[in-house]
């Protein structure tokens, strides 16, 4: 589904640190209700408080509140862009193209049972995915890996939504390991695996999946320069050769890729 | 309301800003965000007669106040295009130019042969410039010889207004530029991007997958400007003025320095609307300071 494209100014109702890496930004259009938005699109953020940043930052749309005309965003602080993205507060502006790209394939019934894969802020999709799904009827599923208990974003509101599996690497929540070492791959089967993460995560999840038989689609972070088509910079490798991942994605069925 | 009509070597525009290829898609990219009728033109995507997988990714790199690239023309060939593309553009109420790149002057001229029956393009920018590609482009561009033999035979093919866009990556802009008028160019668009590098210092290694790429976006401009006033006073047909161009006041400095009209390539990732903000800053400073039409300040810059 075609969606139309905005460039917005929007208003910042709050920025709150989650440890000391994250940043969660709730905003608001004033003057106009949000745009239509599907899970997996994404935003790119003008950044303004920084000299060294020159480009827009993509980020994904983490999830959107349409009874307060709220639109959240879930960052983890990497480099200088991100770093002043963290700054704002309440009542700053931030300039934002959206919503960008093709997003999760949604379920056709409401009986189709759905595992999110989230690995540290890739969760951020999953969020607005597991609500959608939900909204529908369904029973979405979230399989949450990190680091270290502390790191596992926005749990509470998974919570929420469906059942939470959890692993942590060092065992201080959950099953210790890798997501793809959680017992509830043994357990059971589901209709769609929907995945965001480190990419060598993605691509483990992605085996896992294709080995168990059960459809799988990742949401890619190639670095962009746009964000809608016109430069040709985010490109990755397809059965179609290369593709622009900012609009034939970011999220793209596993299949369709040269893992 | 300022005259702001400009014209590039037999080409009229309504207004003297143009979208720079490889930068604004094919314009439809755009329609949610710009009202495209309200640019004077529109370069698309860099087209070649076969089709083309452009180079591995990372593709880019951010630097200060600009970036980098290394796309390598990536596009379906020009055949595809004539058959699914231009029939969704030809609508767009701007004048839409195809950029076309080769690997040889036979392959520039099948090209642009293309292009020509297409009734709705009423221009093509030759691009003799693009450091990406290691088979033609910026090889013909570096060379009176090479620039010029791509204009011959393109010049036998192609009919309607011929614009070659140059490199700066050689050490004397002037003596291509008057090569290319030689040979029958329309107009000379000018500048392409800078080569230039960048290095992760953590994983020790260049950014790019092909190791070097171009460089864009403001940081250019001030080179680029130089390039402009030189050439523009060396030649007799139209300049076209770009490099790092972000608002109305880089654009009149172009147009200064002896531009007839200015793209605008880089600033629209910034600001996908820039195009149309550059149009009317340069209509309200005309405006304030009782100028009748852009063609009054064209190369008054002393
Ligand atoms: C479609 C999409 C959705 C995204 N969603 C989110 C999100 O919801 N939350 C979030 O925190 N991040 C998200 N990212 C990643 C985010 O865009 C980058 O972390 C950010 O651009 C880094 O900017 P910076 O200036 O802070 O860091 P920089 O100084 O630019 O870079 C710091 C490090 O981050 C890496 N990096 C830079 N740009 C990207 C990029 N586009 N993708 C991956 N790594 C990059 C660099 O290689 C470098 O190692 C998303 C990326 C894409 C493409
Ligand atoms: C991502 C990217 C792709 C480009 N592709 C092309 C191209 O296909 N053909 C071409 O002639 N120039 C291409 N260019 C060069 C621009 O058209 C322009 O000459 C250059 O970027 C300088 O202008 P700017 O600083 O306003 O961007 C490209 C530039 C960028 C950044
Ligand atoms: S980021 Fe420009 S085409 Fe995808």
């Amino acid at each position: 589904m075609a969606v139309r494209k905005h460039i917005r100014d929007l208003t910042v109702r709050s920025g709150e640190y989650i440890g000391e890496r994250f940043v969660l930004l709730k905003c608001t259009d004033e003057n106009a209700p949000l745009p239509p938005m599907l899970p997996g699109q994404f935003a790119q953020l003008r950044v303004d408080g920084s000299k060294t940043t020159f480009l827009r930052r993509p980020v994904s749309i983490n999830y959107v509140d349409t009874s307060d005309n709220e639109v959240w965003f879930l960052i983890q602080i990497v480099g200088d862009g991100s770093r002043a993205l963290a700054r704002l507060k309440s009542g700053d502006s931030l300039n934002a193209l959206l919503p960008l790209g093709h997003g999760f394939t949604m379920p056709r019934g409401q009986s189709d049972s759905y595992l999110l894969v989230g690995g540290g802020v890739g969760v951020a999709p999953l969020l607005f995915l597991g609500d959608r799904i939900r909204e529908m009827g369904g029973s979405p599923s979230f399989l949450l890996g990190a680091r270290t208990s502390e790191m596992l974003l926005e749990k509470d509101m998974f919570r929420s939504l469906g059942n939470v599996y959890i692993t942590t690497e060092d065992g201080t929540e959950g099953e210790r390991g890798f997501v793809t070492h959680h017992s509830v791959w043994r357990e059971r089967r589901f209709d769609m695996i929907s995945v965001c993460g480190p990419s060598p995560m993605m691509k483990a999840v992605a085996r896992k999946a294709c080995d168990m038989d059960m459809p799988c689609e990742v949401s890619l972070e190639n670095m962009m320069a746009c964000g809608m088509g016109a430069c040709l910079c985010c490109v990755e490798k397809t059965v179609r050769g290369n593709v622009c991942v900012c609009t034939e994605g970011p999220v793209f069925d596993v299949k369709e890729l040269n893992w | 309301m300022a005259d702001l009509r400009t014209n590039i070597g037999g080409l009229e525009l309504r207004n003297p800003v143009i979208t720079a290829s490889g930068t604004f898609g094919y314009g439809i990219e755009f329609e949610d965000v710009v009202e495209l009728h309200r640019i004077g033109g529109i370069v698309m995507k860099g087209t070649t007669y076969e089709p083309r997988q452009g180079n591995d990714y990372p593709r880019m790199a951010e630097t200060a106040c600009g970036m980098l690239n290394c796309v390598g023309l990536q596009n379906r060939g020009v055949m595809y295009f004539a058959e699914n593309i231009y029939p969704r553009i030809r609508k767009i109420d701007s004048r839409m130019i195809v950029n076309v790149s080769g690997s040889s002057p036979e392959d520039y001229a099948r090209c642009a042969a293309v292009v020509d029956s297409l009734d709705d393009i009423p221009a093509i920018e030759l691009n003799i410039s693009c450091p990406n590609v290691r088979d033609g482009g910026m090889a013909f561009g570096v060379t009176t010889e090479g620039a010029a033999s791509v204009v011959r035979a393109v010049r036998k093919a192609y009919r309607k207004t011929l614009i070659v866009k140059l490199s700066p990556n050689v050490t004397d802009i002037v003596s291509i530029a008057r090569a290319v008028e030689a040979e029958g160019a329309d107009s000379v668009s000018l500048i392409n991007t800078l080569m230039g590098t960048a290095i992760d210092i953590e994983k020790r290694r260049r950014m790019l997958s092909i190791g070097t790429g171009g460089l864009s976006g403001p940081c250019i401009k001030p080179v680029a400007l130089r390039m402009v006033c030189q050439v523009a006073h060396a030649v007799d047909i139209p300049v076209i003025g770009l490099g790092g161009i972000c608002s109305a006041a880089d654009a009149i400095e172009f147009i200064m320095a002896g531009a007839s009209a200015v793209e605008i390539g880089t600033a629209n990732f910034l600001d996908p609307a820039v195009s149309v903000k550059v149009v009317d800053g340069i209509d309200e400073w005309l405006d304030s300071h009782d100028v009748a039409s852009v063609r009054d300040i064209i190369g008054v810059a002393e």
